[in-house]
């Protein structure tokens, strides 16, 4: 049999009780302090980036061509080529990284060459940024005779971001509840056709926020174009894509060399001097204000889609 | 003629399945291909021995040791800001927030991922080695691999928290309670119960975090010099493994030539240090899995 407690005792224990919270609240207040340290680093980053950047962003910034005199250059070849290569990604890796994902979910058989498909999607998630600069060097610059064109830039970044929108279409397929496909299969749809009218609208907003985290991730990708030998002087924009004459439409630009916002920011970090620095984050601030952006609305949407959707 | 169409858009939705195959293929193909060419050239026991790395040099040296230790100091002090960082705010955010405040910080956090890295090296370089300079290290030059190290570890705060959030949240409820029901405070069921039975997916998490920081790019090609340095002390100026694929590829190497091949036998090397990290991450989660 115990002996009783005695006031002691029992004030021993509180104290030791006392003590183990007070454990408690100074991890709460550690994690704050971690949680805060890392978003005070963002918020000096952007403050540091808009302060050197502020005095260089005029009009005249974002429709000047980049110049050997720092006051006079520019971003327009940078920006325009941004938006040429990510046409060329959105192109190639929307459809084939929605088809696989598809795919994988609706129609892949267990076989080994499924299993080599998981596996090589996963791993081409790992893959490092740069390596797949080095593969476009070797197989479209050389192997293909592609180039340093627009065409290569966008199918580099292409296969960049191909495991991001597969990995985001799987989820949202995933999603659609198995009993909309049973409807649609009891009244005689065929798997394409359930897929087409139900399966792909309903998975449409998860698709959407993956495409548009893929397309924020290749628009600041820097290290493959470099890697391909994109040109870091640029001074003329790719050639129209549409022409006065008959067929009106014209695929020259994706030929042409380019240039994109972050190579034109790295090249300008990397001069001596503070007026091209100046216009190094100016270009950083347009290219975060885009990515940031971009980043932003996927978040938006993913809550967004959260407490909309109730099957 | 229905079933025809089904068949032939099943075959087009297989193929592009295929294509991630076909780019994994292509990566192991074009990286084997023109390593096997460097490696003619220079034996692949300089390559692993020889203390300078000069390919581009009239005396030119082909030894991986100095591109190899900017790549893992400059990684080693990301982890050293990552892992603490990452890992508190992540035992934080699932044991500790509301679920309000998570649904808040995430988002915040999951940014610090969205940052284009030419613009963390523009921090790195002008802003944190400035800061180090007056505050710490008066006499660090302008290039070191300190900044980009330390960039780098925010940088990858969000990837490394948000993999060990998820470890951690999958600890079955019944874990804590049986925990709690016998008096343990809330940080020691974190510490004691929480993050022992989640260790491999926290394990996981910062292999995950290492693989990333050692292929990470224009950080350290801006902010740590390009000089390939043998030396383990971060306040001085190195050149990684990726910061010299980019430097070569802004000169205009002939195709063909020993300086061509080395970038594509050092991305070999890089290939081969975060593939082992990540089927390190990818058994390592399997594992804790599996656990329950």
């Amino acid at each position: 049999m115990a002996r009783a407690l005695t006031t002691a005792d029992l004030a021993a224990l509180r104290r030791g009780i006392r003590r183990r919270r007070a454990g408690d609240r100074l991890f709460a207040l550690l994690g704050w302090a971690c949680l805060t340290a890392a978003l005070l680093v963002l918020a000096a980053l952007l403050v540091d980036l808009a302060a050197d950047a502020l005095p260089h962003l005029r009009w005249d910034f974002l429709t000047s061509f980049p110049s050997r005199r720092p006051e006079r250059a520019g971003i327009l070849s940078a920006w325009v080529g941004s938006l040429a290569v990510m046409g060329v990604t959105a192109a190639a890796a929307i459809p084939l990284g929605v088809a696989a994902a598809v795919y994988l979910e609706e129609y892949a058989p267990r076989s080994w060459i499924t299993d080599a498909i998981e596996i090589s999607v996963a791993n081409l998630a790992g893959v490092p940024s740069i390596v797949f600069g080095l593969l476009a060097l070797g197989v479209l610059v050389y192997g293909l005779g592609l180039g340093r064109s627009v065409l290569t830039g966008g199918l580099t970044l292409a296969m960049l971001v191909l495991p991001i929108v597969i990995v985001a279409t799987r989820e949202a397929v995933r999603a659609v509840p198995f009993g909309i496909r049973e409807a649609a299969f009891a009244l005689g749809a065929t798997r394409w056709q359930t897929i087409r009218h139900h399966v792909l609208p309903y998975s449409l907003g998860g698709i959407t926020t993956g495409v548009i985290i893929a397309l924020a991730r290749a628009i600041g990708e820097t290290a493959p174009l470099v890697t391909i030998g994109a040109l870091t002087y640029v001074a003329f924009l790719p050639a129209s894509p549409v022409q006065a004459g008959w067929p009106f439409l014209s695929f020259q630009w994706l030929a042409d060399p380019f240039t994109v916002l972050p190579i034109q920011t790295f090249n300008w970090i990397s001069r001596p001097g503070a007026a091209f620095q100046g216009n190094a984050a100016a270009a950083g601030l347009v290219l975060m204000g885009m990515t940031l952006l971009m980043n932003g609305a996927a978040i938006w949407l993913r809550h967004r889609l959260r407490r909309r959707v109730r099957w | 003629m229905r079933g025809l169409g089904e068949r032939a858009i099943e075959a087009g939705l297989g193929l592009a399945a295929l294509t991630s195959i076909a780019i994994t293929l292509a990566i192991l193909y074009v990286l084997a291909s023109e390593s096997v060419g460097f490696f003619l050239v220079v034996p692949v026991g300089d390559f692993l021995t020889d203390t300078m790395w000069t390919p581009l040099f009239a005396d030119a040296h082909f030894g991986i040791l100095p591109l190899l230790c900017g790549t893992l100091v400059s990684s080693g002090v990301g982890l050293a800001v990552a892992v603490p960082l990452g890992l508190t705010s992540a035992l934080y955010l699932s044991e500790f927030a509301r679920p309000r405040t998570r649904e808040l910080v995430k988002p915040f956090l999951e940014l610090l991922a969205g940052v284009p890295t030419v613009v963390y090296g523009y921090f790195a370089l002008l802003f944190v080695t400035p800061l180090l300079q007056r505050w710490l290290f008066p006499d660090m030059p302008g290039f070191n691999l300190l900044a980009p190290g330390l960039v780098i570890g925010v940088m990858i705060i969000p990837y490394v928290s948000s993999l060990s959030e998820d470890a951690l949240r999958a600890v079955p409820m019944e874990l804590r309670e049986a925990a709690f029901a016998m008096g343990a405070t809330r940080l020691e069921v974190a510490a004691r119960v929480v993050l022992p039975a989640a260790f491999s997916g926290v394990a996981a998490a910062f292999a995950l975090g290492l693989s990333r920081a050692v292929g990470e790019t224009m950080v350290v090609a801006i902010a740590a010099g390009q000089q390939p340095n043998l030396t383990l002390d971060p306040r001085e100026p190195a050149a990684t493994i990726t910061a010299y694929i980019v430097q070569v590829a802004l000169g205009d190497l002939p195709h063909g030539s020993i300086g061509y091949r080395s970038i594509f036998a050092a991305g070999l090397t890089l290939m081969v240090f975060t593939l082992a990290f990540n089927v390190a991450a990818w058994g390592l989660r399997r594992r804790f899995r599996e656990a329950y």
